[in-house]
């Protein structure tokens, strides 16, 4: 019984913590302790959020639009950069330095290049999202290639398979949930840079439309838009996790095992 | 198959022999066991027999076939059960047909018709964690068994189980083998497994290692439970003792 209180009480303890600030900051700008034209209260991005909904949603059909493109594009790269990587140790040693290496560029350092060299269109957009997306997922896959056992690719080899048998049946497999792990991260950068780069220039989405709010001093709309960008990154990753789970069902049985077990 | 010969076999690693002009064969329908303490290089032998290994000298001959350093020939149990936790049962089992080039549903279905005999019906969409030891153990020997129904090469298979699973284990082993005739060479370190299992023993020992001597198991089959507390089964284990230590 006191068992039970103890894990609903572990469940919604995250809940209560972010009410408890809710709280707090509605008063903080309802009393005027903090001025109103800084940080409107939870209140007013509510109803900023609502007077806007048709218009953000538009725009968010735009960024949403971008991002899964980018990041099927960059899913795909990555997943062939880490398949040739892992059949060809020669391109590992040679490319993989150089991979690390885009990674410490900054998103936002490239972005405006992008659109100096392909305009204010979809591609500069889609192209940022890839470059950021595709590393999450060759460095999971990656990981997961190198990480097999080796006694379990001998034993495939012991009963004669060639080395594609080896990737179906072992590599790729048990490398799954590097890979989820992974998209994982891409999915939420695939917002975040279809964001950023629709603040350099473009007609359409939610980085558009927070430029444009920033430009009116629109603080509500502002804070709508940041939460509503959270939000959906929040849901495309539950997205993922539902995925995995549909994927990988051995993995998850093995999860509730380990739960009735406690 | 009719014989399986391993001559003169001799692997170094680094320089080192760690297994040393090692000649053994193996009958059609026998059980032989390999015994011998830990790293005394049974698990290398294996390796060369199986084909994945390739040795410093001598060679491996199936039926006259030179098949030295040629994997896919004979059918090969790791020291762990090596099933695929992403897999289920059926399809774990199932795999060394679809690696020969089987339809996966074909491969199901020439599967399926073993479970029984196994002691495996039910578990057949179950995945590997859901499986007790010996459970796991039967499902790996069959899949060793559905790779090849001719020469099977085991590597510790009961050593993970508790001793009293390990006796059941045996029973049904022998049991099985009454029907399925698979020339079976087996390794272990637990001299009463030799004893009740095998026909004949090649006793390992020494660094490097080598075939100190071969033990003769001239019982019949299948051993009774007696066996296990009998006059000849302590003669036979002295005797062993006696040459390892
Ligand atoms: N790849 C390798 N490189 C170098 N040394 C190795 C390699 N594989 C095995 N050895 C060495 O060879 C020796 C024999 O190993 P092996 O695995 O064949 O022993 P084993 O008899 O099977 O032992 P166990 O009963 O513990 O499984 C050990 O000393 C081990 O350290
Ligand atoms: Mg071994």
């Amino acid at each position: 019984m006191k068992k039970k209180f103890l894990s609903i009480i572990n469940k919604i303890s995250s809940f209560i913590v972010i009410f408890a600030i809710l709280i707090l900051w509605q008063i903080l700008s309802a009393t005027g302790i903090v001025p109103k034209f800084m940080l409107p209260s939870p209140v007013d991005v509510v109803m900023a959020f609502i007077g806007d909904f048709p218009l953000l949603m538009q725009h968010a059909a735009t960024t949403l639009t971008e991002a899964f493109l980018g990041l099927m594009i960059g899913t795909l790269l990555g997943f062939a950069i880490a398949v040739i990587m892992d059949y060809y140790p020669i391109a590992y040693k040679s490319v993989y330095p150089l991979m690390v290496l885009t990674q410490t560029v900054p998103t936002v350092a490239i972005a405006p290049l992008l659109v100096l060299w392909m305009g204010y269109g979809l591609l500069p957009k889609v192209t940022l999202i890839v470059l950021t997306t595709f590393f999450p997922i060759a460095i999971g896959l990656l990981d997961g290639f190198h990480t097999v056992d080796p006694d379990s690719i001998n034993l495939l080899k012991a009963m004669g398979a060639n080395r594609l048998q080896v990737f179906t049946h072992i590599k790729l497999p048990s490398s799954l949930s590097h890979f989820f792990a992974g998209l994982k991260i891409s999915v939420s950068y695939s917002v975040v840079a279809a964001v950023i780069s629709e603040w350099l220039g473009g007609f359409y989405g939610l980085g558009v439309y927070m430029t444009r709010v920033r430009k009116s001093y629109s603080f509500d709309k502002m804070f709508a838009v940041i939460f509503f960008i959270s939000l959906i990154s929040l849901l495309l990753m539950l997205g993922v996790t539902l995925l995995k789970d549909a994927v990988m069902p051995w993995d998850r049985s093995k999860k509730t095992e380990r739960k009735n077990q406690i | 198959m009719d014989k399986l010969i391993a001559k003169n076999i001799t692997v170094s690693y680094e320089g080192a022999n760690i297994i040393e002009d090692i000649s053994i064969e193996l009958n059609k329908g026998e059980i032989v066991c390999l015994l011998g303490v830990s790293g005394v290089g049974k698990t290398t032998l294996f390796n060369v027999i199986s084909g994945l290994l390739n040795p410093d000298e001598g060679i491996v001959e199936l039926d006259g076939r030179n098949i030295t350093g040629k994997a896919g020939n004979v059918s090969y149990m790791l020291q762990k059960d090596m099933l695929m936790p992403y897999k289920t049962i059926i399809d774990n089992v199932s795999l060394p047909l679809v690696i020969r080039g089987e339809k996966k549903s074909k491969a199901r279905d020439i599967t399926a018709k073993y479970f029984q005999e196994f002691g495996l019906e039910g578990t057949e969409k179950k995945y590997p964690f859901q499986l007790s030891g010996g459970m796991r153990q039967r499902a790996a020997l069959l899949r060793t068994y559905l790779f090849s129904d001719q020469v099977a090469l085991l590597d510790e298979p009961f050593s993970a189980l508790d001793s009293i699973t390990k006796s059941v284990m045996h029973e049904w082993y022998l049991q099985v083998m009454k029907q399925i005739r698979l020339s079976t060479l087996l390794i272990t370190h637990d001299i009463d497994e030799a004893i009740i299992l095998s026909d004949r023993i090649y006793v390992m020992a020494g660094k490097p290692g080598r075939i100190k001597e071969e033990v003769i198991i001239d019982e019949p089959k299948p051993r009774d439970k007696d066996f296990k507390v009998s006059e000849s089964f302590i003669k036979y284990k002295r005797h062993i003792l006696s040459i390892l230590m």
